[in-house]
Formats: structure tokens, C-alpha cells, sequence
């Protein structure tokens, strides 16, 4: 049987069709029900306390992977009205469709993981040359200026802890998808404001919340595309 | 004539001093390196010979699989499903300080796993 070109091209495309769809792992904030307590830091300290994440007073040396951050300064003035303002936000990093971070890298020590959209961070091969840093326009990524050991009161030797002159930033916990569990922010988080799930699976909880919620994301305009989003 | 024998003597204790470490060990009793084995594991991830040689390969091609390519478990040569694992598997039968430090210092060698990764015995 004789196949053309064309023919040939069109198969190869439905056949990467038919194998496996990439997973696109997103999370949905509803910021309504994380405003029932403002005071509540739980996703941050269950985070920081999984992952080993030091802290340290110096604010110029924190290292963050999960915070809270003023409404207007997470989406800027212009969409802070006054029922809004001063509202403190979750941020984390966004685990972009087009990650800068990964642009930038220059010995391949973060990328996009392709099975299920992850921005995965590798401290082996980080050089500490904060490229990513810059990239980011969301500034998920913290540097290790000095050890970070004498800043953890507590380390849990389950997860490694960073050395001096690495780039660190929030995994969407890959260690505890791999072993079929959810982020730690999202298990502990009282009023359950957070959900994580496959976005590209319309049956998924987050999937359904991003069509009947107003879904809204940071800095949109830049065309990374956060997926993180925030409902309302 | 009297100076031939201040020079012989001071040769033979340079030599004694500059061989110091030579004769010391030759004449030293043999130290076996007895490593403390785990009581409950009778097994290795892999035969003895292979660990002893090249398992600072071995580790490095997990931290690979895990990292890169997100494998978290293996079949052992024994047909157990392992965890790719230092801290996991490797310290879950082995003493960080008994078992790797003792060769490591031995050796003068300062992997920098230890950097990061954690002996869940004493994690401080």
C-alpha cells in the first residue's frame, strides 16, 4: 500500500491524539471561603514544615513558598476596589504554560515537566545564578544566601533540606502526588479554599470550578499562563 | 672525625621521622573495617561487591530517576519493590555515621549529600 506524505502526517497526528492526553495540574483559590479567617496561616506553616523551609528574620534572606500577600499588590491597584483591598491572598508559584524561570535556566536545573505540566525545580543542578529569580514576574523563587539549616528549628528528615547558593520554590508537592496524595497547603487548608486537580479533565473538581466560578489569575497580560487561579 | 657520626645520626632520625608513617603502619596490627550490618535486612539493593564499588553510582543514577524522570520505586535484582531512596531505603537499614562516614572518613572524602539529605536518626 502506497501512502502519501500528507496521509502519513495526518496518521502521526491522530495518533498522538489517541496516547495520553498530558495531565495539566492547576489549583483553584476560593478566596471567599480563605477570607473566613484572615488571620489563618495554616497552608504556610503545613508547607514550610513538609519541605523544610527555613525561617529567617532577615526579610532581605526569607525563603517562601507559599504566603500571603495584600490583594492589590497580588493583582495590582487598578482591580483592588475597596471591598477587596488589603484582603491578604495565598501566592505560590503558578506552574505556568510558559514558565520564564524555565526559559532562563541555563543548566536545565528547572523545567516543565511534560506528563502532568509541573514546573519541577532540581537543587542538584541549580548554580545559584538566580536567572530564574528575575524571570519570574510573580516572585515565587527564593535564594539561599547562607545555609539554611540553623534557621529550622524542626527538620523532617523525610524531605531534604537546601544548601547555601541554590534557588528554591513551591513543587505543587511532586514527592506527595507521586505517592497518590494532594499538596500539603490543600490537605490542612480549615475552610478547604483550595483544590488541586487535573485542569485539562473536565470532570475534575478544579475543572468544574473554573467554568461555573468567575476564575481570575495573576498578571494575565504577561501571557505566562498561571495555573493558579483565584475564584470569587 | 668526630662530625661523621652527629651527620649519621641526624640522617638516620630524619628518616625515622620522614618514615614515620611508612614503618608505622607496616608494623601496625591489621584494623578489619567491620561494618555494623542491619539486624532485620539479610539483603542489599544489590550484591555486596557491586555496592561496595560503585554505589556512589548507583545513587547518583536514583537521584536521576527520581528527579528527572519522577520513577519513585524499582525492582531489586531480588525481586523486591524498593524505594529510590537514599534516605528511604539506603538509611532505613544503615547509620548515616556508622556505616557511610566511617569509609567516607577513612578516605578523606565529603560527598554533599549530606548538604541536604538528613540521617533520620539524628536529623539536627
Amino acid at each position: 500500500m502506497k501512502i502519501t506524505r500528507q496521509a502519513f502526517l495526518a496518521l502521526l497526528a491522530g495518533a498522538a491524539r489517541a496516547f495520553g492526553k498530558p495531565r495539566r495540574m492547576a489549583m483553584a483559590i476560593d478566596l471567599t471561603k480563605c477570607w473566613k479567617d484572615r488571620g489563618c496561616t495554616r497552608c504556610a506553616q503545613a508547607c514550610h514544615a513538609a519541605h523544610n523551609v527555613p525561617q529567617i528574620p532577615d526579610r532581605r534572606h526569607e525563603i517562601k513558598w507559599i504566603w500571603k500577600e495584600r490583594f492589590e499588590n497580588a493583582f495590582g491597584e487598578e482591580s483592588a476596589g475597596p471591598a477587596v483591598a488589603g484582603a491578604p491572598v495565598p501566592l505560590l508559584c503558578n506552574h505556568c504554560e510558559r514558565p520564564a524561570c524555565v526559559k532562563v535556566c541555563p543548566t536545565g536545573a528547572t523545567w516543565k515537566r511534560e506528563s502532568d505540566g509541573l514546573v519541577i525545580m532540581d537543587e542538584h543542578r541549580c548554580i545559584g545564578c538566580r536567572y530564574c529569580m528575575a524571570a519570574c514576574p510573580y516572585g515565587s523563587r527564593s535564594f539561599n544566601w547562607s545555609d539554611p539549616r540553623p534557621f529550622l528549628r524542626v527538620i523532617d528528615p523525610a524531605y531534604p533540606t537546601r544548601a547555601k547558593g541554590v534557588v528554591e520554590k513551591c513543587t505543587f508537592c511532586a514527592e506527595r502526588l507521586a505517592r497518590g496524595g494532594q499538596p500539603a497547603c490543600v490537605e490542612v487548608c480549615p475552610p478547604k479554599a483550595m483544590v488541586f486537580g487535573d485542569a485539562a479533565d473536565p470532570s475534575s473538581a478544579v475543572a468544574q470550578l473554573l467554568r461555573t466560578r468567575h476564575a481570575f489569575r495573576r498578571k494575565p497580560e504577561l501571557g505566562a499562563g498561571p495555573n493558579v487561579f483565584y475564584l470569587l | 672525625m668526630s662530625e661523621r657520626g652527629i651527620i649519621a645520626a641526624g640522617i638516620a632520625l630524619f628518616l625515622a621521622g620522614a618514615g614515620f608513617p611508612f614503618w608505622h603502619n607496616a608494623f601496625a596490627p591489621p584494623r578489619p573495617l567491620v561494618l555494623r550490618l542491619p539486624e532485620a535486612e539479610r539483603q542489599c539493593v544489590a550484591p555486596v561487591a557491586y555496592m561496595r564499588a560503585s554505589h556512589g553510582g548507583l545513587l547518583l543514577a536514583w537521584r536521576d530517576r527520581v528527579v528527572r524522570g519522577g520513577e519513585r520505586v524499582f525492582t531489586a535484582p531480588d525481586g523486591r519493590v524498593r524505594e529510590l531512596s537514599l534516605v528511604r531505603t539506603c538509611l532505613g537499614c544503615h547509620e548515616k555515621t556508622e556505616f557511610c562516614d566511617r569509609c567516607h572518613q577513612y578516605v578523606a572524602i565529603a560527598p554533599d549529600c549530606w548538604n541536604c539529605h538528613a540521617d533520620p536518626r539524628r536529623p539536627q
